[in-house]
């Protein structure tokens, strides 16, 4: 048997790979191509680009990217935003927040000066862009930081180290407590062309300060958008970082987040990330304990309907004694939507007298539901309490009965038992007005 | 209290019901009205949580003979909440666990949309919370049960006292009890048998479903109706519980021709 095929053929027909390596590039190429002059740091952007250029597109041949397929994003062109898009501040309304002391607004990527609110911030805290304040009192410290967090090869967070036009900075100062809640509100705004946002944020807290952090990703519209975000946290020596990731993106958008955090010694972090926007969303969220004693806490919440797909990979490192880790992350899914989740505990040697909880929770409200749940406990350390689960149920008939009984009628009592299963998460979140609207949103949902 | 004159709140005529296809219920007729209190006895296996399920419209259970009125009005076709609304309560057997939802919100929203279905408006959260601490008394529950989950790492005791709470709130025309009082201690046994005492007057009416006389010695019925083999094969006072303390379900059920299934 002979199969003859001529070069010409081979040649002018681009193979998947070659089609997302080319992909790859015009998203590097056009994110590069308006970089301002400000922010050049171009060692850095140099040492990102190559590790971009290393790397494919990926695809479900990838053992990261099984099962959340990113080829639907190949046939759009997304091109980086050159100028700042004009927006009145009625864009920001279903997300302000009357608890925070500052608001930074970042869209599409670019600091927006009209929309942040950051005037009326105590001594010791300082919050900004990063292209104003680069070259102020704390610039060398920022520099010293920037894009230095652990995970930094990985291929969507070099292409954001590589193409990021500004960063939203939360710098607290020693031994400084800020009580209320700071708000970063990455706004996506589409253009004529589909937009590709390469946001980006760094929250810093000095040894022995406090401070709480609200990140808002929210677009209304349902144009195609790709918004590439890299967050790198500090929570130094005995600091203590309470975090909400908060990530509600129009219907068209396609989000790859990453969220880094790096603890010193004796420190306590706490993240309450909720996903409920975007078709398509990835969540890369890593945590290093670079000190002994220090304590980590990942509440994660996914609900999400139609063809909506969230995928959330997690990794805690654990890289010192006496380490705490609880993790729980819960998924309602309705519809045709499909939740992924991989979590990953690394407890190497030295990690010894530490103990870890991972539990991973799937609500499935209807029969079309897809979830993919993995646990990845790595643990070499002997001395170690780790213990892992996931579960994956629908809402019970014989609970909704329960309620119709007492006069609640089946969406209503459907609508409690959601409730209920969201609440242990939502309740995590200190800032009372997002509790409220959070519980709205995900009852809502329900059918 | 047996009053003739009594309006009546419970009509089943030869109701005849399945679940997965198998016929539980082969013929049920039973009359309750106002102010009466029914105990209904009988082996497991015989269907009297059957009939309390589908009185309460279970949707595994379906209802394919017979008719259930419900002050004059036939209900077969309504949805579970549309006959609580209407007043018809069931005290579950094995009262189910809702994570997350504190007891207090449970109980507020279940008041509220009782008065929503009387076209009347929610009551705010500060006037439910004077209500409920009153209701508490009933069953001597203590105010903290009402910030835990439903039910949730609640006792078994606790769980049935919660279920009076329920009916004390709910203030029902016909109050179902399924084995309310199976496995509880006879402290336990004492406080919900009070409550329900207390909770019965002339204008509504209690059906118990119980496995055991010892709760007749704590509500006294006004009538004893005898389950087995999905029908109601007799009917007496309070004698008639006793006779079954004394004799066993055998003799009762050889004179009604009802093999004992074993």
């Amino acid at each position: 048997m002979a199969i003859q095929v001529s070069n010409s053929e081979t040649s002018t027909q681009p193979t998947k790979r070659e089609q997302r390596e080319a992909y790859l590039k015009s998203l590097l190429s056009t994110a590069q191509a308006h970089v301002p002059d400000a922010l050049a740091f171009s060692d850095l952007r140099a040492k990102a680009e190559a590790i971009v250029n290393e790397h494919t597109f990926p695809s479900n041949r990838d053992e990261d990217w099984r099962f959340t397929d990113l080829s639907p994003m190949i046939s759009v062109p997304f091109q980086a935003a050159e100028s700042p898009s004009e927006i009145d501040m009625g864009a920001l309304g279903p997300v302000q927040m009357p608890e925070a002391i500052a608001r930074i607004v970042l869209v599409n990527g670019q600091y927006n000066e009209t929309l942040s609110d950051i005037d009326q911030l105590p001594p010791g805290v300082v919050v900004g862009n990063l292209a104003n304040l680069k070259d102020g009192a704390l610039g060398d410290q920022l520099t010293a930081r920037l894009a230095m967090s652990n995970g930094g090869h990985e291929v969507f967070t070099a292409l954001n180290t590589a193409g990021f036009q500004d960063a939203a900075v939360v710098y607290v100062l020693r031994n400084q407590v800020v009580e209320q809640p700071i708000q970063v509100v990455y706004l996506s705004v589409a253009r004529a062309e589909p937009i590709i946002a390469n946001p980006r944020c760094m929250v810093i807290a000095e040894s022995g300060s406090a401070v709480t952090v609200v990140e808002d990703f929210f677009g209304a519209h349902d144009r195609d958008h790709f918004n590439n975000s890299v967050t790198e946290v500090w929570a130094d020596d005995n600091a203590q970082v309470t975090h909400v990731r908060l990530q509600r993106e129009g219907a068209g958008t396609f989000h790859i987040g990453k969220t880094a955090i790096t603890q010193g010694r004796d420190s306590r972090y706490t993240l309450v990330p909720v996903t409920l926007g975007a078709c398509l969303s990835r969540h890369n969220l890593e945590v290093y304990q670079n000190g002994p004693q220090t304590d980590t806490n990942l509440y994660g919440l996914t609900a999400i309907a139609q063809s909506q797909l969230a995928d959330t990979h997690s990794l805690i490192a654990m890289n010192h004694p006496h380490g705490t880790a609880d993790q729980l992350h819960k998924a309602i899914i309705d519809d045709s939507a499909h939740a992924v989740f991989n979590g990953r505990v690394w407890v190497p040697r030295n990690a010894q007298l530490t103990n870890a909880r991972q539990l991973n929770r799937n609500l499935l409200l209807s029969g079309k539901a897809r979830v993919d749940t993995k646990p990845e406990l790595d643990i070499v350390a002997d001395n170690v309490k780790c213990a892992h689960g996931a579960t994956v149920s629908q809402l019970d008939a014989n609970e909704v009965f329960y309620l119709q009984s007492r006069g609640i009628d089946a969406e209503a009592a459907q609508r409690l038992l959601i409730y209920g299963f969201a609440m242990d998460i939502i309740d995590r979140i200190p800032v009372p007005s997002l509790r409220g609207s959070l519980t709205n949103t995900v009852t809502g949902r329900s059918r | 209290m047996i009053n003739e004159n009594s309006e009546v709140i419970l009509s089943v005529r030869d109701l005849h019901a399945t679940v997965d296809g198998t016929e539980i219920l082969k013929g049920v007729n039973l009359e309750v009205k106002a102010g009466e209190i029914h105990a209904i006895m009988g082996l497991n296996g015989s269907g009297k949580s059957t009939f309390s399920k589908v009185l309460a419209g279970h949707p595994d259970y379906e209802m394919t003979h017979g008719e259930i009125q419900f002050k004059g009005t036939d209900i077969s076709e309504l949805e579970p909440h549309d006959r609580a609304t209407a007043g018809i309560f069931l005290a579950f057997q094995y009262p189910l666990e809702i994570p997350g939802v504190s007891n207090r919100d449970f109980l507020r929203v279940a008041f509220n949309a009782h008065r929503k279905s009387q076209g009347e408006d929610e009551m705010d959260v500060f006037d439910f919370d004077d209500l409920i601490e009153e209701k508490l008394d009933v069953v001597k529950m203590d105010a903290a049960f009402l910030d835990r989950s439903v039910n949730e790492g609640f006792s078994g005791g606790e769980k049935k006292r919660n279920e009076i709470l329920q009916m004390a709130l709910l203030e029902p025309t016909l109050s179902i009890l399924d084995e309310t009082d199976s496995g509880l201690d006879i402290d336990a046994l004492k406080t919900v048998a009070g409550g329900v005492n207390q909770l019965a007057n002339p204008d509504n009416a209690v059906v118990m479903i119980t496995h055991y006389q010892r709760l007749l010695n704590y509500i006294v019925p006004d009538y004893v109706h005898v389950m087995a083999d999905g029908r109601i094969i007799t009917t007496g006072g309070k004698e008639l519980a006793e006779r079954l303390e004394s004799e066993g379900y055998e003799d009762i059920m050889a004179e009604h021709k009802v093999e004992v299934a074993v």
